[in-house]
């Protein structure tokens, strides 16, 4: 397996009116193999979707440099295809048309376009709903269809933003191993942005922890279970407790930020108040 | 129903003289004028229907230019920052003037005729659909901007197949309001003497010969007209256009 996305030193800030600048990420290196299956966990703002996005090519880091296979990215094109949370499907458009927009694009005839949407349409089980409008759709099914959309493409990177966490429990599982399934079948570069433990692991052979302020990887864990995933195996566990103590501290830096610093997230470590020090001011 | 009733009642009272309060249906005295007898000769001498035809022909150019003006314009203020903050401001500004305004600046510069009618048609409705269509396309779901973009469009095709789709919805609720401002500004111009010809013409002539019957007919054909293109055209079409795009219309 060769390098196919190479991060290196990658800084992002935003400036805020005031004209300080907020660090969405720092120094963030990393590099992703070929077919490989990674997830970016973490709380919210810790510049996940950033990164993401900067892969994507929708954003700019501000310093530093990403590569895909070799070459630094220029903006958004159809060999990195993202799947957002929401499934962004244009209204106006049947199923079909909607997945045939990106080929459409390249300038795939009509004709082989149509047949190559309508083969991802069923490779995600809504053949029957082809000719339907997205509005008639339930979000899980939306969600497919974006599937499709992205995969009909024939990307090299399927980028995937936080595409399961509107959806309700069982719909997720069972696009958890859909699409665990497709990316077996396909042999795409995934990276996967989330904030769901278990989906990570269950997904994942390697999850990138990220960090909050600023933003950056925290840790990286490889997942070494056997496909297809069982969610009951015991590796998983073990590691998804692992990964949740971590979490669990860059959770209690956030909330310290937020409320205070004589917030604890677990209520039975030593309570450190500045107001009522335990006597060490007599 | 009421309405009529009471209406022929105040005739008949002889409350007013014949030509300030005709008779809608019954004549008060024999083969005196009613608006219905009017309405009827003045369709079937062609009179009202040539004067229907000229205005509707003034409404459906002016429309269609200032359309095209306004949805440019709307482009460009939505595409460029600069020509936002200062031709943005200006038509906004410029809005605040009702187009029945401009009248005397048009006879000026177009002269007495069919060109200052449709200068103030176009000018209204042109900086309605203006600042419709730009806040209808600053209005856009960044999110189909983002998909559509990470599939390879960008430029003229992004905002052809989706930007522009995506504001259909909004630019149809700009066009009818627009539509509207252009029927008001094209009787306004024909009635203060711009363009012969016209519904507004008539009008003027019904005045000036006393002519109240003459007035309520081309006041009932305004009114049929207005109903027809706004119920007929626009309502159908964000029916339409509602259920397609799957937002549910209340």
């Amino acid at each position: 397996m060769t390098e196919h996305i190479v991060l290196q030193n990658v800084y992002k800030t935003f400036s805020k009116k005031n004209h300080s600048e907020t660090v969405a990420l720092e120094d963030v290196s990393l590099s992703i193999k070929r077919g490989e299956f990674i997830s970016l966990l973490g709380p919210s703002g810790c510049g996940k979707s950033t990164l993401l996005n900067i892969i994507a090519g929708l954003e700019k880091e501000t310093s530093g440099q990403v590569l895909i296979n070799g070459s630094p990215i220029t903006g958004p094109g159809n060999d990195r295809i993202v799947v957002f949370q929401e499934s962004g499907l244009f209204p106006w458009m049947t199923v079909l048309e909607n997945v045939m927009y990106g080929l459409l694009i390249k300038k795939v005839p009509k004709e082989e376009a149509k047949m190559r949407a309508m083969n991802w349409i069923q490779k995600v089980h809504l053949g029957k709903f082809a000719d339907r409008s997205p509005h008639e759709l339930s979000g899980g099914m939306k969600q497919r269809v974006a599937i499709a959309r992205a995969l009909v493409m024939d990307p090299e990177i399927l980028l995937m933003d936080e595409p399961f966490a509107a959806l309700d429990e069982q719909t997720r599982m069972v696009l958890h191993q859909e699409l665990e399934t497709l990316w077996r079948e396909t042999g795409k570069t995934v990276i996967f942005v989330t904030h769901n433990i278990r989906e990570a692991v269950v997904l994942s052979d390697r999850i990138v922890l990220m960090k909050t302020r600023p933003g950056g990887i925290k840790n990286i864990f490889s997942v070494q279970a056997a496909r297809p995933r069982n969610s009951s195996d015991s590796i998983l566990n073990y590691l998804e407790t692992r990964i949740l103590s971590e979490l669990e501290q860059e959770m209690e830096k956030v909330l310290k930020e937020e409320l205070g610093s004589d917030y604890a997230l677990k209520k039975d470590r030593l309570h450190i108040d500045p107001h009522n020090n335990l006597g060490s001011d007599i | 129903m009421i309405l009529i009733i009471i209406w022929e009642a105040i005739s008949k009272l002889q409350l007013f003289p014949a030509f300030m309060w005709p008779p809608l249906l019954f004549p008060n005295e024999p083969g005196g004028v009613t608006v219905f007898k009017t309405f009827i000769s003045g369709i079937a001498s062609g009179q009202l229907l040539e004067a229907t035809g000229a205005s509707l022909l003034r409404l459906i150019i002016g429309f269609i230019i200032a359309v095209v003006i306004g949805l440019l314009l709307g482009l460009l203020i939505y595409k460029y920052k600069v020509v936002d903050d200062t031709l943005g401001f200006f038509v906004t500004s410029l809005q605040a003037i009702p187009n029945i305004v401009w009248l005397p600046l048009a006879i000026l510069w177009f002269g007495l005729g069919v060109g200052s009618v449709l200068f103030i048609v176009i000018l209204g409705a042109a900086i309605s659909v203006t600042i419709t269509s730009s806040a209808a396309f600053k209005g856009v779901n960044p999110l189909l901007i983002r998909v559509a973009q990470t599939m390879g469009s960008s430029g003229w095709h992004l905002f052809r197949t989706v930007i522009f789709k995506a504001s259909i919805p909004q630019l149809i609720a700009g066009l009818r309001i627009a539509w509207a401002l252009a029927w008001r500004a094209v009787l306004a111009g024909e009635l203060l003497g711009g363009g012969g010809g016209g519904l507004g013409t008539l009008l003027d002539l019904g005045r000036s010969i006393q002519a109240m019957d003459l007035i309520f007919s081309i006041m009932i054909i305004i009114g049929i007209i207005g109903s027809l293109i706004d119920n007929i055209v626009f309502v159908r079409l964000e029916k339409f256009v509602f259920r397609k795009w799957g937002i549910s219309s209340t």
